[in-house]
């Protein structure tokens, strides 16, 4: 008794990490809920039944698959060597990538028994993806989102009260998508017996990384059919922009084993790494613990959690998924950061050129290759990942852009 | 940086009993339980948290718990929250945090827990850090967001350390668990008396006696009690079901609207309740 001893290893998951990033840091309370999620997410991975009302969803309501399509005034516009793609996630149901990852995440919820589903959002997206999911299948919806993105996606914001949602404001701390998530871990602490949090990236405790990924992975699963076909042969290079990470992991994963398939990744460089104003967590941050999981993270020199900044809401996040942690020490995926000048005036470019109005978030990906990744095009055919529309931004770039208010 | 052993000012080591555990058993020998203050280090400000600590200990407090903020606590409610955020606005650090306790240490031996996240711990170093508190005169640790089994090396380096690890436990850990997160603990185990964050409370749960017994048929070292504790008459039940009552953001709420004077006072009404 009261002899100190080394604490004896409780059940280590080796797919609780990747590399050395990931894990489980969160209070004792979630504990359970976390291995009735793993048990749960367990049993559907081998589940047809699942699997067909999953896929039968995702075509019938989300409209998959998403056609890739080829950019070829954006080809023209950089003199690109070989043709450039563009996965069309915008055109999913919603307007983007997200709601991919809530109709698996509500149907799996649905199988544990919880009515309730609490989510985080910073652009709205994946506040507007869940929303939809809950009213789809007759669940409690509460979504966090911080205060200052609910005055920046007002749009979204509306939206999401249409589907039935509830948005609480989060005032704590930097009032963006950081806090809101720690809102949203608290309330699940709080209501964990009958609640199921969604989260919206590649981030968070174990299981979420992996599980969020899987659902997402459906990105590149036909990507990798629809650029066999189209060109007979895999890409030379795949890019998608970086905040949590999703999008990028979800077309990236398919991908992963081809050595030959660079994959890139683009972080918000807001103000410029220099300014310290940006949200380039793999670029330009340390590896540190936040929201449950060990991944790089925008942190000062005594371990307090960064502000991040970005034009772009659903960028504006200091940590980032932990597989891209591992991806980048691993050297096998390469990131970058682009600035909100360049992103800005991609979102034009890409508008003008392609009649896509993308969002602010994958204006940053575009933005990459009309400039410093030009050069991919020379080892042959590019894919990018089109991860959103940007009808949400719209009202935000005129107010920027000293348009005034439109809404 | 590797630390090979405590430094010689180090209350404890792996062959000698807590100073922690032995406070609490002090009090149960007694029929009495213990009381474990919540304080912020830095709020209101750096001296007022020092002088809050002295007025712990004049009320009677057993054991003190000292936090040192983090930027992101998700586990603690809006009061805890508040109080972080100001400590930090106002320049706090590790570094500082472990130089109020360096000065409490100077006249006081009230055993004291170090509260935090992982994070601030992670990035200062864990072998650094455990081995820089151990010599500011900490006797315990307890880091909220890694739980029992969750990194089995950081965990090592921690308990190394010469401090007690204070593993928390939940009204949901399942049975199976407690005992594994209960052999790895020193000092006392912190039961959170309810799902949710920190966060003074009206109510408490009609469930806490019969979790306490079916705990102690498990767990051979003292239980602590938190999470809601915001009256005198609460401490008072809780103190007769557990072996320590923790007290954190009605302690905050109390320096707020009567200074450090006025927590001391909360603290004593908390301290003759329980032995009422």
């Amino acid at each position: 008794m009261l002899t100190r001893t080394d604490p004896a290893p409780d059940r280590v998951i080796p797919s609780d990490r990747f590399g050395s990033f990931g894990g489980r840091y969160v209070p004792e309370t979630l504990i359970a809920a976390l291995d009735q999620l793993e048990e749960a997410y367990a049993e559907i991975r081998d589940d047809q039944e699942f699997d067909a009302e999953f896929r039968s969803l995702l075509r019938d309501f989300v409209g998959r698959a998403t056609p890739l399509y080829r950019a070829r005034r954006l080809e023209a516009a950089v003199d690109a060597a070989a043709p450039v793609y563009f996965k069309r996630e915008d055109l999913n149901h919603t307007g983007a990538h997200k709601i991919n990852n809530t109709i698996g995440q509500a149907l799996l919820a649905r199988k544990m028994g919880k009515k309730r589903i609490i989510a985080e959002t910073g652009a709205g997206q994946h506040g507007v993806a869940t929303a939809t999911a809950c009213a789809l299948f007759d669940m409690e919806c509460v979504v966090y989102m911080g205060a200052e993105d609910v005055e920046r996606q007002a749009l979204n914001v509306f939206r999401m009260q249409l589907l039935g949602a509830e948005i609480r404001p989060v005032t704590s701390g930097t009032q963006t998508l950081k806090d809101a998530t720690n809102e949203a871990i608290r309330d699940w602490v709080t209501n964990v017996d009958h609640t199921h949090y969604i989260i919206g990236s590649v981030v968070g405790p174990s299981p979420f990384p992996r599980m969020v990924r899987d659902f997402q992975s459906v990105i590149g699963h036909e990507t990798r059919e629809q650029i066999l076909e189209a060109e007979g042969r895999l890409p030379a290079a795949v890019v998608a922009c970086v905040g949590g990470g999703s999008n990028a992991m979800g077309i990236f994963h398919s991908f992963v084993q081809d050595k030959d398939v660079r994959l890139v990744g683009i972080e918000a460089a807001g103000e410029g790494l220099a300014s310290g104003r940006h949200s380039a967590s793999l670029t330009a941050g340390t590896p540190g613990i936040l929201h449950g999981a060990l991944s790089y993270l925008l942190q000062d020199g005594d371990g307090q959690v960064a502000p991040a900044h970005s034009v772009s809401a659903g960028l504006d996040y200091p940590g980032v998924g932990p597989e891209h942690s591992w991806l980048k020490d691993d050297g096998r995926a390469e990131y970058v950061a682009v600035g909100d000048t360049e992103a800005l005036e991609a979102f034009h470019r890409c508008s003008e050129l392609e009649g896509i109005i993308p969002a602010l978030e994958t204006a940053h990906a575009v933005a990459y290759l009309l400039g410093e990744g030009r050069s991919e095009m020379d080892r042959g055919p590019v894919v990018l990942c089109m991860s959103g529309r940007g009808d949400k931004d719209v009202a935000h770039v005129a107010r920027i852009e000293g348009r005034g208010s439109i809404l | 940086m590797t630390v090979s052993s405590q430094s010689s000012t180090t209350p404890a080591d792996a062959a000698s009993p807590s100073r922690i555990a032995d406070a609490l058993r002090s009090r149960m020998d007694r029929g009495q339980s213990a009381l474990i203050p919540y304080i912020c280090a830095g709020y209101p400000d750096r001296d007022r948290s020092l002088a809050m600590m002295h007025a712990a200990a004049d009320a009677g407090a057993d054991v003190l718990e000292l936090g040192i903020p983090f930027s992101d606590p998700l586990a603690d409610g809006p009061t805890i929250q508040r109080a972080t955020f100001e400590a930090l606005k106002l320049g706090m650090t590790v570094q500082g945090a472990l130089g109020i306790l360096e000065e409490f240490r100077t006249t006081r031996d009230t055993p004291v827990v170090l509260f935090t996240y992982l994070n601030p711990v992670h990035h200062f170093g864990m072998d650094r850090f455990v081995a820089a508190a151990a010599s500011a005169g900490a006797d315990g640790l307890l880091l909220t967001d890694l739980p029992a089994g969750a990194d089995p090396e950081l965990e090592g380096a921690a308990a190394r350390g010469g401090l007690d690890l204070i593993r928390l436990l939940a009204p949901t850990t399942a049975l199976e668990r407690v005992s594994r997160v209960g052999e790895g603990g020193g000092g006392f185990i912190y039961y959170i008396s309810r799902t949710g964050v920190t966060g003074a409370r009206t109510e408490l749960r009609q469930e806490l006696a019969r979790e306490i017994e079916a705990l102690r048929e498990k767990i051979s070292i003292p239980i602590a009690v938190g999470f809601g504790i915001s009256t005198p008459e609460q401490a008072a039940l809780v103190g007769g079901l557990a072996d320590g009552v923790v007290v954190g953001s009605a302690l905050l709420d109390a320096v707020d609207e009567g200074g450090v004077e006025g927590a001391g006072a909360f603290l004593k009404s908390l301290r003759e309740a329980m032995d009422g």
